[in-house]
């Protein structure tokens, strides 16, 4: 039996709190009877109804969801080739690649923002849902290629060798060995990809345009106005998917075969 | 009769002429660096034959395997099989099938679907498929386990899987990389059996890789002992037991009792092979090659030869003191050890009667048929 400290529990517990506290609190007050205020005044659903009546909001997610949708195909595509072609490579230049993927991860977005937003504007490109998709394919390249890349180098080497011995050529080995057993990774790739992007705010604010307002960009023109318990509302459910689609991948990554 | 060698075979010391060998390697050589993991193998292989590469860990028994599947090219040399060249030719284009030692099964396919791999890339048609996926399964015991992932198999059934899957392409030369060395001792000499029997039955020509000389020995048609790249000897199981070309070869495939000493001159017809040990008295061994008296030497004999009594015997043969140091009993038959000299240490065997006759301690008297030694130049 393990010993357990009680004082280590507590600070654990506490420190989830501190994490989900006050996510926990935006969410408790999205059922909030009360308008424009923190006061509680008894649980309702309006302001979820209030959300579907939006014009706005709904061309807003429809945005969000088009350009989560095509920037993950896109990233998984070239993050997954991406993964693929570095396992061919000598070690020294997999590594400098390597070194190269999560620099994007660890430097401010902010600066990713910018950097795309003059990219755009030097190529003379007009800023809109276009160039917001093609910043979300180049953010979530390095994660797509890291997971799929996790995964391929984890699988026995010997089974792609034993698949060739039996007669199968490079594609036939890739179509059925390689591909099937990355199929978990590449769908985790996948969620994680498409839940990031439906979540981002800071590239999506520099390189949007009139006509390319995402949910996050919604909410914050919504906040200028207020805290409305719309907004709590919104924000909510954008959590729940979010979850949602981080459970999955984490489930698929965790799943052998 | 014993032999002396200093060098390894060179050309494959074939003592069967193989009438159109199914597979024929040419002199290869394979480099890592400066080191040469493999340095001009030659042996052929007949149809129908069982052929064992023995040899300790980084013999490079495993790089001549990769040579014949295809994973590795050789720098040098050439590999036939059934007279055409499989230089350049990819794994995948070539009539061999490879039983790897981890099996490499794949995870995500059932037992069928493994072993119609093979058949599937090479589109055959599906009904064919069937017919001799079941056939296969069925000689490998395996029917009524084809919905079943590689993880829901025994290390055993696991083994026979990979064995089907090669099976059933009937390629003209199976390679089997350690086959058995996944399994238990118990498993391990059970499937030894059903593996022959399996050979003989479907006349599948097999080159095995292994480091298990009992292994090989049970199963081979004929054994190549490897060590440092190079193929030291290759003939039938008993010529190789028996008549060992050099000391490595005779450590390798069995107990060897020895005594380091050099050959004296002749007296009479028999030559006289001095012990080191200045307490052992010289004795008489069969003969030797011209040049090697007075030559540093080690003397070999195996324990199955070596006959233990409490008196000296009244005979023409060697004999030598020694005195009994262990005793092991193991069931079927009891183990001496026996100090020999100073400081040589043998074993011999005792079975049935004799078993418990000697304690640690008794003074004992050693002796052999004189033609039983061998003695190997250095």
């Amino acid at each position: 039996m393990k010993r357990r400290s009680a004082g280590l529990n507590a600070v654990s517990v506490a420190a989830m709190l501190f994490l989900y506290g006050p996510i926990l609190v935006l969410v408790l007050y999205s059922f909030n009877a009360a308008h424009l205020s923190m006061t509680w005044r008894g649980a309702t659903l309006k302001w979820y109804g209030a959300l579907l009546q939006d014009e706005a909001l709904l061309a807003a997610t429809w945005n969000s969801l088009l350009i989560a949708l095509v920037s993950t195909v896109g990233a998984t595509a070239l993050g997954g080739l991406l993964a693929l072609g570095m396992e061919q490579m000598p070690h020294r230049r997999q590594q400098i690649l390597e070194g190269g993927l999560v620099l994007p991860l660890v430097i401010p977005e902010v600066m990713m923002g910018v950097a795309l937003m003059l990219l755009f504007v030097m190529l003379r490109m007009p800023l809109g849902l276009t160039t917001v998709i093609l910043g979300h394919i180049a953010f979530n390249i390095p994660l797509v290629t890291i997971m799929i890349r996790t995964r391929l180098r984890k699988l026995d080497p010997m089974l792609r060798e034993a698949a060739a011995d039996l007669g199968a050529d490079a594609w036939q080995v890739f179509r059925y060995v390689t591909l099937p057993l990355l199929r978990p990774a590449i769908w985790g790739a996948v969620l994680v990809a498409f839940t990031v992007s439906l979540d981002d705010f800071l590239v999506t604010f520099f390189t949007a345009g009139p006509g390319a307002t995402t949910l996050p960009l919604k909410v914050y023109s919504m906040i200028k106005s207020g805290v409305t318990p719309e907004i709590n509302a919104l924000s909510a459910l954008l959590l729940v998917v979010s979850m949602i689609g981080v459970a999955g991948s984490l489930y698929l990554q965790r799943r052998e075969v | 009769m014993a032999t002396f060698s200093t060098s390894p075979v060179i050309a494959s010391g074939d003592s069967h002429p193989a009438t159109s060998p199914t597979l024929d390697i040419r002199a290869i050589v394979r480099r890592h660096g400066s080191v040469a993991a493999v340095d001009h193998v030659s042996f052929q292989v007949r149809r129908g034959e069982f052929f064992s590469i023995l040899g300790p860990s980084g013999a490079g028994k495993t790089s001549v395997l990769r040579i014949l599947a295809g994973f590795e090219e050789p720098d040098d040399g050439d590999v036939l099989i059934d007279g055409c060249s499989m230089l350049g030719v990819p794994p995948n284009r070539r009539p061999v099938n490879l039983v790897f030692q981890s099996y490499a099964l794949f995870p995500h396919l059932t037992v069928c679907e493994n072993v119609a791999f093979g058949l599937k890339m090479r589109r055959v048609a599906a009904a064919l498929i069937d017919e001799q996926v079941r056939q296969v399964l069925a000689m490998v015991k395996l029917t009524g386990k084809e919905a079943r992932k590689p993880a829901q198999l025994s290390g055993g059934e696991q083994q026979r899987v990979a064995l089907a899957r090669a099976l059933v392409n009937k390629p003209a030369v199976v390679l089997l990389d350690e086959p058995l060395a996944a399994l238990d001792q118990q498993l391990r000499q059970a499937m030894q059996v059903e593996l022959k029997s399996i050979q003989e039955q479907a006349g599948l020509t097999c080159v095995c890789v292994t480091h298990h000389q009992e292994e090989a020995m049970m199963m081979s048609d004929r054994i190549a002992v490897m060590h440092q790249g190079r193929m030291w000897q290759v003939g039938t199981p008993r010529e190789v037991y028996e008549n060992p070309r050099t000391l490595f070869v005779s450590r390798f495939l069995g107990v060897s009792n020895e005594l380091p000493g050099r050959l004296a001159d002749a007296e009479g017809d028999a030559y006289f092979f001095q012990p080191a040990d200045s307490e052992l008295p010289g004795f008489p061994v069969p003969f030797h090659l011209d040049g090697s008296v007075g030559r540093p030497a080690t003397w070999s004999l195996r324990p199955e030869h070596l006959r233990i009594s409490r008196d000296r015997p009244i005979t023409e043969d060697p004999v030598l003191p020694g005195v009994v140091e262990k005793v092991f009993f193991a069931g079927s038959e009891t183990k001496y050890l026996i100090r020999v000299g100073r400081e040589s240490r043998w074993e011999a065997r005792a079975t049935g009667a004799r078993s418990s006759t000697f304690a640690p301690g008794d003074p004992v008297f050693l002796h052999w048929a004189l033609d039983a030694g061998r003695v190997f130049v250095e």
